[in-house]
């Protein structure tokens, strides 16, 4: 993995502005006197993909949590968009959550409704009509090949459908960022290689500003040194010791952000713990 | 060591009560919030009314019969037996079938609520509905409260009326009474105090059933077992509360009418 620069001859996509769209200020939260997040701050900006990297139970669900304002944290401060949703009422917390995406680590879809409610669900909830519900809906599950399961419950799929439903639900209404929490998670190698194609998808083709939780090194390094081709309709690799410009890491270890970086700086760290954990 | 551990267990109580009067208070003052949820209230008021009508009308029929040869067995010994109708009636009015009801209601859905909830809450999908931009309290707690009041007040008044048809039904069949005499005492024997006593206590019994069985799901936590939990609480709780408030009123009742 040594060697992995940036390259600017990646292909042609949008630049990311400098206005952030997440921004963490020296953020803690513990629960039961137990500390989970202490001191966090880090920034991502527009069209920015930032992988959290982390072992298991170190918080980074958590921090996904209060990115979307499910979660406040007990000390500092959160803006999404330029607003600080650490200081929003949850009401006003429902209409900017409108603008976020999330894919929950099992997909957390509605077990009662089919796949087209799931998917269509905050549609129906703004009184979109019926028709171009199902249009949007079915736009979704094309991105992420599943527009034959409309009729479907989620029972009747499996464990990598339903992430990828999560996922069709999340880009639905083309929101400005996206918070992945383990998409691939609990799934074999070669559905967690179809799921990391469609966040690198969304990446390449939609732009959209995104944190992607995992522990999985593998999925990580796919997502950074990979893009999405459009005219081959998969994913290639970049070329050798080539990364993503637009896809940063940040490791957490015991609470805290031990690395929030590149691919190269990550690679190349002389932390022992980075050291250990990327082997 | 023991006075540390009262300390905790009190204020773990003190904060469950302030989580459920915090939950109960947004989930109804959402009623006057838009969107209003009007096709999950009916969903709801099918599956809670509806759905608990044959265990009602079983249940209050057979009461009514039991009270009927209860009452007679004892009515018989002072000659009184023309009362049977009256002490039904009364019994089934004031007591028996808000407090029997709002038991069975509870047993079944209570537990519902919060097994239901519970699920949602562990499989992440109360968060993905937040996440989504819909206040579960709007979406699926208020839905729930307004339709058990709703649909409970009339549960209640079918159960009484079933349960004197019950007591009517054994007082002629199996006791050989006069039929007309029965209703005519049933009915003549009742007071406006009475009827506002019966038709009062479902509307609470209603709130504690809704909001216990919500408050238990929503803060379920752990799992499978969490929910197994949370069901098993949501049902002795709204119990004991149920037959709690039953006393409460009526000593307020009484105190206020004086019957």
């Amino acid at each position: 993995m040594t060697g992995v620069a940036t390259n600017g001859a990646t292909p042609p996509r949008a630049r990311p502005s400098d206005e952030p769209v997440v921004v963490f200020e020296d953020v803690s939260i513990a629960f039961d006197q137990k500390q989970v997040l202490e001191g966090v701050s880090f920034q991502v900006r527009h069209g920015e993909t930032r992988i959290l990297l982390g072992p298991a139970g170190v918080g980074k669900s958590v921090l996904l949590k209060l990115t979307n304002g499910l979660l406040r944290p007990d000390s500092g401060r959160i803006f999404v968009f330029g607003k600080e949703i650490s200081a929003m009422r949850e009401e006003d917390l429902f209409e900017l959550r409108g603008a976020i995406g999330t894919v929950f680590q099992e997909g957390a879809l509605f077990d009662s409704l089919t796949v087209r409610d799931n998917v269509g669900y905050r549609l129906l909830e703004e009184h979109i009509s019926d028709e171009e519900t199902t249009n949007r809906v079915t736009e979704a599950l094309r991105f992420v090949e599943l527009e034959h399961t409309l009729k479907q419950f989620p029972s009747q799929l499996s464990g990598g459908m339903r992430r990828r439903v999560a996922i069709a639900r999340a880009i639905v209404t083309h929101p400005r960022l996206i918070l992945y929490d383990s998409p691939t998670g609990g799934l074999d190698p070669i559905t967690s290689t179809t799921i990391i194609e469609l966040v690198m998808k969304q990446r390449d083709v939609s732009h959209t500003s995104s944190i992607v939780v995992t522990h999985r090194l593998q999925d990580a390094f796919m997502l950074a040194t990979h893009h999405f081709s459009t005219e081959l309709n998969h994913m290639v690799p970049l070329g050798e010791h080539q990364a993503d410009p637009n896809t940063s890491f940040m490791m957490l270890h015991q609470g805290r952000l031990v690395f929030d970086g590149t691919t190269a700086e990550l690679v190349n760290s002389s932390d022992p713990f980075i050291q250990s954990y990327i082997g | 060591m023991a006075l540390e551990t009262i300390d905790a267990a009190a204020k773990r109580g003190v904060l469950a009560v302030q989580e459920y009067a915090s939950l109960s208070g947004r989930a109804l003052g959402n009623l006057f919030r838009r969107p209003f949820y009007r096709s999950d209230i009916f969903l709801q008021a099918d599956v809670i009314g509806v759905g608990s009508l044959p265990i009602v009308i079983l249940t209050g029929f057979f009461l009514g019969g039991v009270l009927a040869l209860q009452s007679a067995s004892t009515l018989t010994q002072f000659g009184a037996t023309a009362f049977t109708g009256q002490l039904v009636s009364f019994s089934m009015i004031k007591e028996i079938g808000p407090v029997v009801t709002a038991l069975m209601v509870s047993g079944r859905n209570a537990s519902g609520m919060a097994s239901e909830l519970g699920s949602m809450i562990v499989t992440e999908q109360i968060d993905a509905m937040r996440a989504l931009g819909t206040d579960p309290l709007k979406k699926l707690v208020m839905p729930r409260i307004v339709a058990t009041v709703v649909m409970l007040f009339f549960l209640v008044i079918l159960s009484d009326a079933v349960g004197i048809f019950g007591g009517g039904f054994v007082s002629v069949i199996m006791l050989g009474q006069d039929g007309s005499q029965y209703f005519h005492t049933a009915y003549q024997s009742l007071a406006y105090p009475d009827i506002l006593q019966g038709l009062i206590k479902p509307i609470f019994f209603g709130l504690i059933i809704a909001t216990i069985g919500c408050y238990f799901g929503m803060k379920t936590r752990g799992g499978t077992q969490g929910v197994g939990r949370s069901t098993t609480q949501a049902v002795v709780w709204s119990s004991i509360l149920i037959i709690t408030c039953d006393f409460l009123i009526s000593r307020t009742l009484i105190g206020i009418f004086g019957r």
